[in-house]
């Protein structure tokens, strides 16, 4: 890096004279977050790939291997529950993204409504994205607590005759606990959403909407015909960041059920899985799952870089 | 709606009629949606000054007198929790810190310089941002492990240093907040680079900087995976790890008074910090997703 720099220093010389001085201060200021980000992301990585080709693992107080194995992680781990837990996560994922966007999309348009004129927007604003602040695990904890089989909610419920006796939400019901983390995922990340869509949503220009009135059109019309269209490269921004949040569904399902995944692992996620190989040690399958889950991540995140911030020219 | 074709004053007075419907019908909702938002933490407030008997009673809306009582025999109890909001308060504050002076730094380099590289560094940057730590999470041990930073913070505050989100915000915030010929002022005043980016960047990037701390702040308060992995001794561990031991304990032999309060003790300060700052945060979200 350094003999780089002197090279480069040297070579706008001629070019440039008075820039030179001061341009190898980019470099200078950029050590840090390359440094750091070579030791603690780059080598992590390629030393999760490089793990991911051998068989390493703990048995009780003796390791086995490392014995290189080639790519035999990866097929011993789609033949275990890899996809079972893909599964759930994506479940989960759906159950909390659709009323999610549906509520947002609403919300955004309401707030940026100028007709509307919505009084205490700010307030709403303020407590709609509180959520998203919140502590996941405590969060999870807490609903943990008030569902319990004795909890608040139960007591409730069976009071005003919603529910005859108390539901073992977490324990004994595959749909009560993946519905309470879909459900803490929706309250956490739809304040967010509708901000994001709002930012959009006011980015549209405004003689659009006057027109479209002039033409008779309703706010139904106004809607579908001119806001969504618009909308599509947030939306699908939105989308695609949410999968990326979805996969790393970790901290709710994790505390809810206490890593046991619900009955019959029904709630057990991807990086819950991953949880659990790297607590028991194995090296082997835990890097082989990580690698997945890498190019997986890496290519929604391209996605999302060429639709947001490549610029076209 | 749009079809009402009988005079123009009739059509005038359905549309009002029509904007007050909708009007009313956007505040019934959103009142009935904040509260879903809200109901939880209520309900977390109140259990957390009510007595253990009281709480297995059944439902309340009214506080009651224990706060005092619980949060001292919180304190008593088994769980390390007053070190824990020690350990996740030194860790979350040094990783804002860390965190925010570098980014600046690194969004400065960006800014205001022109180098070869700096084209590819940006585009790196911005294509690695949505990558989660997660899935090197294997290799991070490892070399945690070899580092022999196994039960220390540096593994937890050091990695903020290079933060794609928080870069790409502030450099977002330096192009309209930043002219470079104030930095080519500060040259000609014979301040050196690394003095102009002190005395004159960072005071200009003020308020950029603090919604960046407090987001960086929150994320490593909140923080669970990674920590869990990291610290292991029992003095050591930060909140959400004692809130997961909490979990899987015997947690029905526990008094409900202490584990409402140590839930409360987990997100109160986070949420009246936010109420506080909550003007500024909000509108700096959408920041670094609109498109330019």
């Amino acid at each position: 890096m350094a003999g780089n720099q002197t090279g480069v220093a040297k070579a706008n010389k001629g070019r440039n004279g008075k820039a030179v001085r001061y341009n190898k201060w980019g470099y200078i200021f950029l050590i840090p977050f390359v440094v750091v980000f070579l030791v603690f992301q780059l080598i992590p990585l390629v030393n999760t790939f490089y793990n991911s080709l051998f068989e390493y693992y703990r048995d009780g107080r003796t390791w086995v291997g490392p014995t290189w194995v080639g790519f035999e992680n990866y097929k011993t781990i789609f033949k275990a529950d890899l996809l079972k837990y893909a599964g759930n996560t994506a479940i989960m994922w759906i159950m909390g993204f659709i009323p999610q966007i549906i509520v947002s999309l609403l919300l955004a348009q309401w707030f940026s409504d100028t007709r509307l004129k919505l009084k205490g927007s700010a307030f709403f604003k303020t407590v709609i994205y509180l959520p998203n602040l919140i502590m996941a695990s405590a969060f999870s904890m807490l609903f943990f607590a008030l569902f319990a089989q004795n909890g608040p909610v139960n007591t409730i419920l069976v009071k005003i005759g919603v529910m005859k006796e108390p539901l073992d939400f977490v324990n004994n019901s595959v749909w009560g606990a993946r519905g309470l983390v879909a459900g803490m995922n929706f309250l956490m990340w739809f304040g967010n959403t509708t901000i994001l869509l709002m930012a959009g949503i006011m980015g549209i220009d405004v003689s659009l909407y006057e027109a479209a009135e002039v033409d008779g059109a309703n706010s139904w019309q106004r809607f579908t015909r001119i806001t969504l269209p618009l909308l599509r490269p947030i939306l699908i921004y939105v989308i695609i960041t949410s999968m990326i949040g979805g996969i790393q569904m970790f901290d709710v399902p994790q505390i809810l059920t206490d890593g046991s995944g619900g009955v019959n692992r029904t709630s057990m996620t991807l990086i819950m899985y991953l949880n659990k190989h790297l607590f028991s040690k194995n090296y082997g399958l835990g890097g082989a799952l990580s690698v997945i889950l890498f190019v997986i991540t890496t290519a929604l995140s391209l996605t999302v870089y060429n639709l947001m911030y490549r610029k076209k020219d | 709606m749009a079809k009402n074709i009988s005079g123009a004053p009739d059509s005038e007075l359905k549309k009002s009629a029509s904007l007050t419907l909708r009007k009313v019908i956007a505040y019934i909702v959103l009142i009935i949606i904040s509260l879903l938002c809200l109901f939880w933490f209520y309900v977390l407030f109140v259990n957390s000054t009510r007595f253990h008997s009281d709480i297995q009673n059944g439902f309340s809306a009214i506080p009651g007198k224990a706060f005092v009582v619980n949060f001292k025999s919180l304190m008593k109890g088994t769980l390390p929790v007053f070190k824990g909001l020690r350990n996740s308060l030194i860790i979350a504050a040094s990783t804002a810190l860390l965190c925010t002076y570098f980014s600046t730094m690194t969004a400065f380099a960006i800014h205001a310089y022109d180098f070869k590289l700096k084209k590819f560094m940006f585009t790196f940057i911005l294509m690695i941002m949505m990558i989660p730590t997660q899935v090197t999470a294997l290799g991070f041990i490892n070399l945690v492990d070899d580092l022999h930073m196994m039960n220390t913070y540096w593994p937890l505050i050091i990695p903020s240093i290079a933060s794609p989100v928080t870069f790409f915000y502030l450099k977002q915030y330096m192009e309209g907040a930043l002219p470079l010929s104030l930095i080519e002022a500060a040259r000609i005043d014979g301040s050196g680079e690394f003095r102009t980016f002190n005395g004159i960047v960072l005071p200009l990037m003020k308020p950029a900087i603090a919604v960046q701390a407090i987001f960086a702040f929150v994320t490593s308060w909140n923080n669970y995976f990674t920590p869990s992995l990291i610290l292991t001794q029992l003095n050591k561990k930060t909140l959400p790890i004692l809130i997961a031991q909490l979990r899987s304990a015997d947690w029905l032999k526990f008094d409900m008074g202490q584990v409402y309060m140590m839930i409360t003790l987990s997100i109160f300060p986070v949420i009246i910090v936010y109420l506080i700052l909550s003007k500024h945060i909000v509108s700096g979200i959408a920041l670094g997703a609109v498109k330019e």
